[in-house]
């Protein structure tokens, strides 16, 4: 792979970022404290790294992303969108009746998702199905699946840890599978640490027999180079713990567990909105006026608030 | 034909299918020498995976290997299979995931081993879920036809198997089809359905009844879901009784099946014969008679049901 081009993935990042915000506001539920935390390391991976073809989802040699942690769908749906999967006015059904933009992953509503999520701890075991699938068949396609901290106390992960290096060896080992581990040290009702530590989490999966690699998971360089090593990494599947902040990009939601899934409301979405842009209060009126897509997107949750 | 457990049957089935379908695939956790697939597995080594004592792993790899192509056999005690339902119903179900469950050791009929090993509830759980046939093939001839019908139909769906041997039940000639049943015995004053390990029972009850003026009609109900709805109603509008026997709990299998079915269609006096309590270790026949599911037991209940 060329070098990324940093600039571009981090505007494509912020990008999502804003209608990750867009979305929860209008569907008044979800998750954006999760969802925030891992838009990076999926759009690295999406504009970046996968090969796939929006108009051929079901393209037998596409790479595959399985978001176990289903509940931050919608930074997967802002990925998908962008890349061509479904318009972006779409984005906007998130939730509602009859949209294919179901609250958790849906296999058979909405192309392009590779498997059903949201009942945590499940993604790695169907992640190892497809890697031994795909070695079967000599395919070079790679799957990549994205684990939440708190999802890792699920005993269902750690079965699948310890199949991931073992399965298949020695003819066709799941070194085209890599693990990436969203770690925002945030889990629904508080911190990870302080409800089930799960510390000393690289030395658990190097026991368990997988190469691990620490990054920053805002850094898309970082992602990248990883991604890369994964990728050249024969034998075994890879495992990148990623660290991150839950609620990345929005001051009042990092950090803090109540935003993990709870939705901000049309005049928190608008701030957030400017923050995720870079922008201080005083230039908004200003800054609004030049960048019309951004300027539709606050016209429109002005309305949602009269609503 | 000799009596065979259907689980040996279908460890054949697999055998001879996969000599032509590369797509065919096992997965098992540690079981593999009871679910009976080791033949296969040393037939392709290369494609049988055994994933150790970890169903809930082994349901999901067995969804992701079906989602690259692969046609998965997943296989355990039915009791082991069902105890991961929050896996078969998210992996397998609702990812509409072309896997073949397989649930061996089905109810009491394991005998010693007790409770902890009888698959007794896993009907009612895969009933539930929207998109999951269900088949409990009544004998050798039966299993082989349904393995076969497993690998062609796409999607997922649910094969219940016996540990112990099963009298050939099937007519000559006969062809299993996804939701239909057969009449094994004509009868006019009541309607016998049973599935799996009770057939060959109902049709020796179905013999003594004859000895009491009492014509059973017995029908082999393969296919718990979908029912075969036409023939059952047929045959309860004719005889105005239906009995159910089965080897699961009488809550929520066939009987649960057919109560459902009756009771917004055509309701009809209905007995539901099969386990109430938990199981418990013991010889399968001594079991068998202390449930009434045995040729006896059955022929009492239905003539207490009659009033005879
Ligand atoms: C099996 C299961 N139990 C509980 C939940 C409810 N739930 C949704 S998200 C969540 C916390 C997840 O925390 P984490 O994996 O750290 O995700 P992230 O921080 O990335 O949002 C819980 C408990 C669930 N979806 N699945
Ligand atoms: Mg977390």
């Amino acid at each position: 792979m060329a070098r990324p081009d940093t600039a571009r993935l981090q505007a494509t990042a912020r990008a999502c970022r804003v209608q990750i915000i867009r979305m929860l506001a209008h569907a008044g539920s979800g998750h954006p404290g999760g969802s925030l935390s891992v838009i990076d390391i999926l759009t690295t991976l999406f504009f970046n790294r996968l090969r796939f073809d929006p108009k051929r989802p079901d393209w037998p040699a596409r790479d595959r992303v399985v978001l176990s942690k289903g509940h931050c769908v919608p930074a997967l749906y802002s990925v998908m969108a962008r890349a061509g999967f479904f318009p972006e006015s779409q984005l906007v059904t998130l939730r509602k009746l009859g949209s294919p933009l179901q609250g958790h992953p849906d296999r058979t509503a909405l192309p392009g998702i590779e498997a059903a999520t949201g009942s945590l701890g499940q993604g790695l075991s169907i992640s190892v199905g497809m890697a031994l699938g795909l070695r079967l068949a000599d395919s070079s396609a790679r799957v990549y699946c994205i684990i939440g901290d708190g999802e890792s106390q699920e005993g269902q992960v750690w079965e699948a840890a310890m199949a991931g290096p073992k399965l298949g060896q020695p003819a066709h080992p799941l070194d085209n599978l890599c693990l990436i581990l969203d770690y925002n040290k945030i889990q629904l009702d508080g911190f990870v640490k302080k409800i089930m530590d799960l510390e000393p989490v690289v030395a658990k999966w190097k026991d368990f027999g997988w190469p691990v690699l620490e990054i920053d998971g805002h850094n898309v360089e970082q992602i990248d180079k990883a991604l890369d090593q994964a990728e050249a990494t024969k034998g075994r599947p890879t495992f990148i713990v990623a660290h991150t902040v839950k609620g990345k990009g929005v001051s009042f939601m990092e950090n803090d567990p109540e935003w993990h899934g709870r939705a901000p409301k049309p005049a928190e979405a608008i701030r957030a909105i400017r923050e995720i842009l870079g922008v201080s209060d005083a230039a908004w009126g200003d800054y609004v006026k030049t960048d019309r897509a951004t300027a539709a997107i606050v016209a429109e949750l002005e309305r949602l608030e009269k609503t | 034909m000799p009596p065979k457990a259907s689980r040996a049957a279908f460890g054949e089935a697999l055998l001879e299918l996969a000599a032509t379908d590369d797509r065919i695939v096992t997965v098992d956790a540690d079981l593999s020498k009871s679910t009976m697939t080791i033949g296969f597995a040393k037939a392709h080594p290369d494609r049988a995976f055994n994933v150790g004592i970890a169903e809930a792993n082994m349901v999901g790899i067995g969804a992701g290997l079906a989602l690259t192509g692969k046609v998965p056999f997943v296989c355990s005690f039915a009791c082991f299979i069902v105890g991961r339902f929050e896996t078969i119903r998210m992996s397998v179900a609702y990812t509409d995931a072309n896997v073949k469950l397989v649930g061996t050791h089905a109810g009491i009929a394991i005998g010693e081993d007790g409770y902890s090993q009888m698959g007794l509830e896993d009907i009612a759980c895969i009933r539930a879920l929207p998109n999951i046939p269900i088949i409990q093939p009544g004998d050798e001839t039966e299993t082989k036809q349904a393995v076969a019908y497993a690998v062609g139909h796409q999607g997922p769906l649910y094969l219940r198997l016996t540990r112990q041997a099963l009298e050939p039940v099937s007519p000559p000639g006969y062809r299993f089809q996804l939701g239909k049943s057969v009449v094994l015995r004509a009868g006019t004053d009541v309607t016998i359905l049973a599935s799996g390990g009770t057939v060959s029972n109902a049709l020796d009850g179905a013999t003594r009844l004859a000895a009491e003026g009492v014509h059973a009609e017995v029908i082999n109900a393969a296919c718990i879901k979908p029912l075969d709805e036409e023939l059952i109603l047929r045959s309860a509008g004719k005889t105005g009784h239906v009995v159910t026997v089965e080897d699961h709990s009488v809550a929520g299998g066939l009987g649960g099946a057919v109560a459902e079915l009756l009771s917004e269609v055509l309701p009809t006096p209905l007995r539901r014969l099969g386990v109430s309590t938990f199981g418990e270790s013991g010889d399968p026949r001594g079991l068998y008679a202390k449930h009434g599911l045995d040729p006896a037991g059955i022929a009492d209940s239905v003539l207490k049901f009659l009033n005879r």
